[in-house]
């Protein structure tokens, strides 16, 4: 619900400079010290391309970043703020607000937060520029299942619109995604999971580890699903093809009477009463299971946490792929650049991105379970405790904070789903826009409307 | 100079003073619909763009598909039966405050705590439902432990009850208005001299009390009808999503940026409700009313 109200986060400089400003010098001391550090971080890696902005010309830039709450973070931006010298506004808006303000008001936005799907759009739309890759410094350590689409020499599943797919183009004006690496990147991922389905343990006394089980008989009346079309689709895809009612050429991207025989389905599902509610936002989804409304749903991985930390017991069910279903459904918001930056505003994106790249930020969502692109530099900002907890899948040593200091896990729990190369490379799909995206989403309202 | 006709000068007038009205909805409704219309008119090329070619074909999928008559079928329920409700509840609340709190100074003060719910977002309102209707809210928490019901009643929430429950709580304030305003407007001394005269409290009511109100009835129904076909919200979290209404499927259109079928649906919508609100004028001079 807040998700749909677009607040800016914070106070935009222009306010700020009516204000005495206490420290202008510290200020610009932590962009040195700031800088110093992301040097250090770059170890010897020489820093190329890539113009120093004086303090002095940067500080009255402001960079709006905008797109949905779960990527875009006020607490992230505020750091970057503190550590760059300059501005970085932080507002939220949902899915489908963030890409239609994107494409009619491109020039309300400096950085727009994209998933792979939404870059397709908006590089078609012509409202981005496309990113320099070499002068972004972590590129070659962002994973490979972003930059070529392979992570440990195997694919990664092209089902939905993977974030290498959507990530590339010719030149920096191009309008259309090209397939392979080049020197031009349409959007930088920055975060991603891999989605599965929430349960609770104490009524549902088996393991769940199958996508089939959200259409168990026995769960009706007491199941939910996720209702934004597009993700929506892909996970009932999951479920009927797990129950193995059909086979999907592509589930990312269906027929028309693949899109039936899935919506169809849907629909008798919902008139047998097997739906208790559906859900669009994380806390709608943290609501239903925490009151007991539904026991078994497709979820996202923090608010699987949510649900725990509100002292009700609740498992992320571990969907590894086998027979050639199963797997989890994977998503990556990104960061691409408006076509209206230039100059030093243009340099100062370029800046925050790097910035944003060098582990602050890495560090900060792997403490609600997110992940970043470069996990080198996020290992910098963890704790081992943390580090072997997040992403090796082992029992926790110590108490598992959260991002803002709250004890989420006491010691000696342990990640469902295990480690985060176990997760990754059991994505079967992604978040998608397919090709018959109008009829899709036509059916998907027949569902609604049954 | 030749001086100008009376009739000249006096249209001058009526517009001078109808300009500031002009000048705010030119801008700010006339052209805003006028683009709708025009995309509605517009193909689409699947990417969020339109293409510049006439076309028919969004309003022929709309008026072809069984689903736009579902839709407007599921909304035009939720609006009848909100209105009723509201409608019952506004008109009692409003009779009350009007022929039985004697004192003018305390049915001032009664009418103003009926606003007091409405200090808080509508949202707010809404959503605090959910834990009260829940399977394990308030209401089933009672019921269960008095004994009188074994299992948790489901219908509460995430069902058309827990709309229109939500509907009713946030529009009633929207029937009690105009229809205390119409009433307060009713000179208490008809009421006296038909008591007198021999009429029962029936026959006061349906030949003096509810045709006096009926301008404010006639104003609470446009609001409320209205509101209701224009809602998604309520509809979305009160049904738990097992409902859909027409802008809701306009806003999936959007959503992907569909805009051309979306703008067509908005279209449809718009001409609908006018016509509701046409026929309902109809019954009543409005202007009539606001000039007594």
């Amino acid at each position: 619900m807040s998700e749909r109200i677009d607040t800016p986060n914070t106070v935009s400089i222009n306010d700020d400079s009516t204000k005495p400003e206490p420290g202008v010098d510290a200020t610009r001391r932590t962009v040195l010290k700031g800088a110093a550090a992301i040097a250090g971080a770059a170890g010897a890696q020489a820093i190329t391309g890539f113009p120093l902005i004086w303090a002095q010309d940067i500080k009255n830039i402001e960079l709006r970043h905008v797109g949905v709450s779960y990527s875009v973070v006020k607490a992230i931006g505020d750091q970057a703020s503190k550590d760059l010298g300059f501005k970085v506004t932080m507002q939220n808006l949902d899915t489908s607000a963030a890409i239609n303000r994107f494409v009619t008001q491109p020039n309300s936005v400096d950085i727009a937060d994209v998933e792979g799907w939404q870059s397709k759009l908006a590089t078609r739309r012509g409202v981005l520029q496309g990113i320099e890759v070499k002068k972004i410094k972590e590129f070659e350590n962002i994973l490979p299942i972003f930059t070529k689409g392979e992570i440990n020499g195997k694919v990664v599943s092209r089902q939905g619109i993977s974030p290498y797919e959507a990530m590339y183009i010719t030149k920096p004006d191009a309008t259309e995604l090209h397939e392979g690496v080049t020197e031009w990147a349409t959007f930088l991922p920055q975060v991603y999971n891999a989605d599965s389905i929430g349960y609770r343990p104490d009524l549902i006394k088996k393991p769940i580890t199958e996508w089939k089980e959200l259409i168990n008989p026995e769960y009706k009346g007491k199941a939910a699903i996720l209702d934004v079309p597009a993700i929506g689709i892909m996970d009932a895809a999951l479920c009927f093809e797990s129950a193995g009612e059909i086979k999907y050429g592509n589930k990312g991207n269906m027929t028309k009477s693949e899109i039936d025989f899935t919506i169809n389905r849907l629909i008798e599902l919902k008139k047998s009463g097997h739906f208790r509610a559906t859900w669009t936002t994380f806390d709608q989804s943290v609501q239903l299971m925490a009151a007991g409304e539904v026991i078994v749903q497709s979820m996202w991985s923090p608010a699987v946490a949510a649900v725990r930390v509100k002292g009700m017991p609740c498992i992320y069910a571990p969907v590894n792929q086998k027979n050639g279903k199963e797997g989890y459904r994977g998503w990556c918001n990104g960061m691409a650049l408006m076509k209206h930056l230039s100059d030093k505003k243009l340099d100062a994106a370029y800046e925050y991105l790097n910035w944003y790249l060098s582990g602050w930020q890495g560090g900060f969502v792997a403490r609600y379970g997110y992940y970043s692109p470069v996990p080198s530099t996020a290992k910098k900002f963890l704790t081992a405790n943390e580090w072997d907890y997040w992403y090796e899948g082992k029992p926790a040593k110590e108490t598992i904070l959260d991002p803002y200091g709250v004890p989420m896990e006491k010691a000696g729990a342990k990640r469902d789903g295990g480690s985060f190369l176990e997760r990754v490379t059991n994505i079967s799909c992604w978040n998608t826009l397919m090709d018959e995206a109008q009829y899709m989403n036509k059916r998907w309202n027949d569902f609604k409307a049954a | 100079m030749a001086a100008r006709t009376l009739a000249q000068r006096k249209q001058i007038t009526a517009w001078l003073y109808a300009s500031p009205l002009v000048i705010v909805l030119l801008p700010f409704f006339v052209a805003p619909i006028l683009v709708v219309l025009i995309a509605s008119f517009l193909e689409n090329d699947g990417f969020g763009g339109m293409v510049r070619h006439f076309t028919l074909a969004n309003y022929a999928a709309i008026f072809g598909a069984e689903l736009t008559w579902r839709l407007y079928l599921s909304t035009i329920k939720f609006a009848v039966l909100t209105w009723a409700v509201t409608l019952v509840i506004g008109f009692w609340v409003a009779y009350f405050l009007v022929f039985h709190v004697r004192n003018q100074l305390l049915a001032i003060g009664l009418f103003l705590l009926c606003t007091v719910p409405f200090w808080t977002s509508n949202i707010i309102r809404m959503i605090s439902w959910i834990p009260l209707l829940g399977k394990n809210g308030l209401v089933n928490s009672v019921l269960l432990s008095s004994g009188a019901i074994h299992q948790p009643l489901e219908f509460l929430l995430f069902s058309d009850f827990a709309v229109i429950v939500a509907y009713v709580h946030q529009l009633t304030i929207f029937m009690i208005v105009p229809i205390f305003n119409a009433m307060a407007r009713i000179d208490k001394r008809t009421v006296e001299a038909a008591r007198d005269a021999g009429a029962s409290r029936f026959d006061v009511m349906r030949f003096i009390v509810v045709p006096l109100s009926k301008n404010g009835i006639a104003l609470g129904s446009i609001f409320v009808l209205s509101i209701v076909m224009g809602d998604f919200f309520v509809v979305k979290v009160m049904s738990g999503g097992g409902s859909a209404s027409i802008v809701s499927a306009l806003f999936e259109d959007i959503a992907v940026l569909q805009y051309p079928p979306a703008a067509a649906s908005a279209v449809v919508l718009l001409a609908i409700v006018v016509i509701m609100i046409a026929l309902i004028l109809r019954t009543v001079d409005v202007r009539k009313e606001i000039a007594r």
